[in-house]
């Protein structure tokens, strides 16, 4: 189970980290639990010590679909470093994601 | 609401509820609105107003309806929407500061997202939700979900998840606009929106000889009759009317007055002494055959009866006709001035059709006129096509009728041996009730005008050709004259005239010759009749003097025998 603010507060030692990442999703949904562990496991892997993750779930806070333009669950949401990025989906393409955060460019 | 309420209370008497669009004319064809707490596409081409026709329809809503609304824009960001409608006099933030409206614009920008692996939409349905419990709104507006597809790659999911928002919506119980653009074959290029629709409008802007026309068709509408036909509509100052081609319903109120032709004589045709009100008159005539006047005339006669008249002409300007008809002693500058009488002139090739009927029922509108007379209706033949100049005449009469207003249209026909009606007359022939013809009729080297009536529906009237001139006192229907090959006008009037009057005097003197004659006769038989008494009376002295002698004989005889 997630409890975004927990989760939220574990991961998010520093408030400027490198890397800031926000996820949003709809209620526990098999699919957001699953981008959930996804986000988690490339973060650890690649961006290890230096991210933060937000969860923001618009059941709970429906008001904040609108600032990030959000359409899609789950949206991972790159704040920083700039320019805004977005990946929609379960996250389980490895390989899309890590090009869309521009963690490693596709060769 | 209402309908809703009324369903309820009279299950026989059902009524689908709907939800009033509040845009001209689109109300009366979808016979109410569009579907209440259903989704309604509106697709078309690029440029036909869907966006304008979806926004009109949430503003109205608000405004005159009292129903808040949602406008999702995937298109257009919230100020330039704003920006676009306030030339229409929509004032779009005022409405959102009073809590009514909110626009959200969703932005699909294809370079910012990534799609990896499974998703669905359910940010754009709590978006949406979100948004329409801030206001309670009823009605939504998604303009356009096309730019969903080009944003996103996965087709299969995107196809999935629009069904499902369409179900959401109904489900929500919110009367939906959806608009879509115009696929190749499809209504909508994703061939989909139409099929989860309740009803579908299509919308499309066609250029028919350098003139656009904007026409608009309801495809579908589940539960309910609508109107079936491609009606025009209008953008203008004030958003989309739809102008139905024709009413419904043919059942309009009938007047049985009767208001006067104005011309003195032209009355007495008619078995009632003039039109019905209410009724359209049509007046035609070749070149020069005084229909303006005619229809100047009844202006004026109108006016003076305290009628309100509007004067369409299409050939004069206002100076001109009061200038010309003031040579005819009608003084049409007293009615102006009065406000008995505008004069709105203007070229037909000005613009088109529909925009002429539009302006026509907006000065209808504004001055609330029980006359029009239209001069010459013939003109509007040159902007249109026969068809679509019918048409709009057919939308026009039933306007007027729908009023009661009394309309003369006078029409230009062309010089034809037959003087049978041409086009400009067939076109509206049928549709008038009655129909007058001023006519040149030429011969002995000259012409002279002739008026009769064609038809008059609901009346009867006289069959006669009656001449008439046209002097400085006004116009004249002259007395019919009878020649030996039918009437006679102009000179050849005259002529008999004086052949009448010759023959009279004729007549006169042989009489007076006759009459001496009998005196004479008289005279010379009583001088007989005398000669013979005399006669008679010498011969009678004669015998009683001999029947006396024979008498004295006789005593003389007598007197002898005794002595």
């Amino acid at each position: 189970m997630i409890n975004s603010e927990e989760t939220a507060l574990s991961l998010n030692e520093s408030d400027a980290a490198e890397w800031q990442l926000l996820l949003y999703i709809a209620g526990q949904t098999p699919k957001s639990i699953k981008a959930l562990s996804n986000v988690k496991k490339y973060a650890e892997e690649h961006l290890k010590g230096k991210y933060s993750i937000e969860i923001i779930d618009l059941l709970k806070t429906p008001q904040l679909a609108e600032g990030d333009q959000i359409l899609a669950v789950p949206t991972l949401v790159r704040r920083v470093p700039e320019p805004i990025r977005k990946i929609i989906g379960d996250l389980s393409n490895e390989e899309r994601v890590l090009v869309g955060l521009n963690i490693r460019p596709l060769k | 609401m209402q309908e809703t309420s009324k369903t309820h209370n009279t299950p026989n008497n059902f009524i689908f509820p709907k939800a009033p669009t509040g845009v001209e004319g689109l109300d009366e064809i979808t016979e109410g609105g569009f579907p209440k707490g259903r989704p309604t596409l509106i697709c078309g081409g690029p440029g036909c107003g869907k966006t304008l026709l979806s926004m009109q329809f949430l503003i109205k809503g608000i405004t005159d309806y009292d129903e808040p609304g949602v406008f999702m824009s995937f298109e257009e960001p919230t100020a330039d929407l704003s920006l676009n409608v306030k030339s229409l006099g929509f004032d779009l933030e005022q409405l959102k500061a009073d809590k009514k409206l909110v626009i959200d614009h969703v932005r699909v920008e294809r370079s910012e997202i990534e799609e990896a692996g499974e998703y669905d939409l359910d940010g754009l349905f709590i978006r949406l939700g979100y948004a329409i419990d801030t206001v309670k709104a009823t009605r939504v507006v998604l303009d356009t979900l096309e730019a969903l597809f080009s944003g996103l790659d996965n087709q299969a999911i995107l196809r999935a998840e629009l069904r499902r928002l369409f179900h959401w919506l109904k489900e929500k119980g919110v009367t939906a606009v959806i608009t879509g653009e115009r696929g190749d074959a499809t209504l909508t290029r994703q061939g989909l929106e139409e099929y989860v629709s309740d009803c579908v409008i299509l919308l499309d802007h066609r250029v028919i000889e350098q003139v656009s026309t904007r026409r608009l068709r309801i495809v579908k509408y589940r539960g309910s009759t609508h109107g079936t036909n491609e009606y025009p509509f209008l953008i203008d100052e004030d958003g989309i009317s739809v102008l139905p081609i024709t009413s419904l319903r043919l059942d309009n109120e009938v007047s049985s007055d009767i208001v006067s032709t104005g011309v003195p004589g032209l009355d007495d045709m008619f078995n009632r002494g003039g039109f019905y009100r209410g009724s359209n008159v049509l007046v035609s005539g070749t070149a020069g055959t005084a229909k303006t006047t005619v229809a100047c005339y009844f202006a004026d006669e109108q006016c003076k009866k305290g009628e309100k008249v509007i004067y369409f002409a299409f050939e004069e300007s206002p100076q001109q006709l009061v200038r010309n008809m003031k040579s005819i002693g009608i003084h049409l500058d007293k009615h102006i001035g009065d406000g008995a009488l505008l004069i709105h002139s203007s070229r037909p090739s000005l613009n088109g059709l529909e925009l002429h009927l539009l302006t026509l029922r907006k000065l209808i509108k504004e001055f609330k006129p029980t006359t029009i007379i239209i001069d010459p209706i013939s003109n509007l033949i040159n902007v249109g096509s026969e068809h679509e100049v019918r048409s709009m005449l057919v939308r026009l009469i039933d306007m007027l009728k729908y009023n009661n207003i009394t309309a003369m249209f006078t029409s230009l026909s062309k010089q034809t041996d037959t003087f049978r009606p041409d086009l400009a007359e067939e076109s509206v022939s049928s549709l008038v009730d009655t129909w007058i013809t001023v006519r040149d009729m030429e011969g002995m080297g000259e012409r002279n005008r002739g008026i009769f009536i064609i038809k008059a529906r609901g009346m009867g009237h006289s069959n006669q050709v009656r001449e008439f001139i046209i002097t400085p006192k006004g116009i004249e229907l002259l007395d019919v004259e009878l020649g030996p090959e039918g009437i006679l006008t102009g000179v050849a009037r005259q002529s008999n005239e004086m052949n009448k009057k010759l023959s009279e005097i004729k007549l006169q003197s042989e009489l007076d010759r006759k009459d001496r004659e009998i005196a004479r006769k008289r005279k010379v038989l009583e001088a007989n009749i005398e000669a013979l008494r005399n006669e008679f009376e010498s011969a009678e002295e004669e015998l009683s003097l001999l029947k006396a002698t024979e008498a004295m004989q006789e005593q003389v005889a007598l007197n002898k025998k005794q002595k």
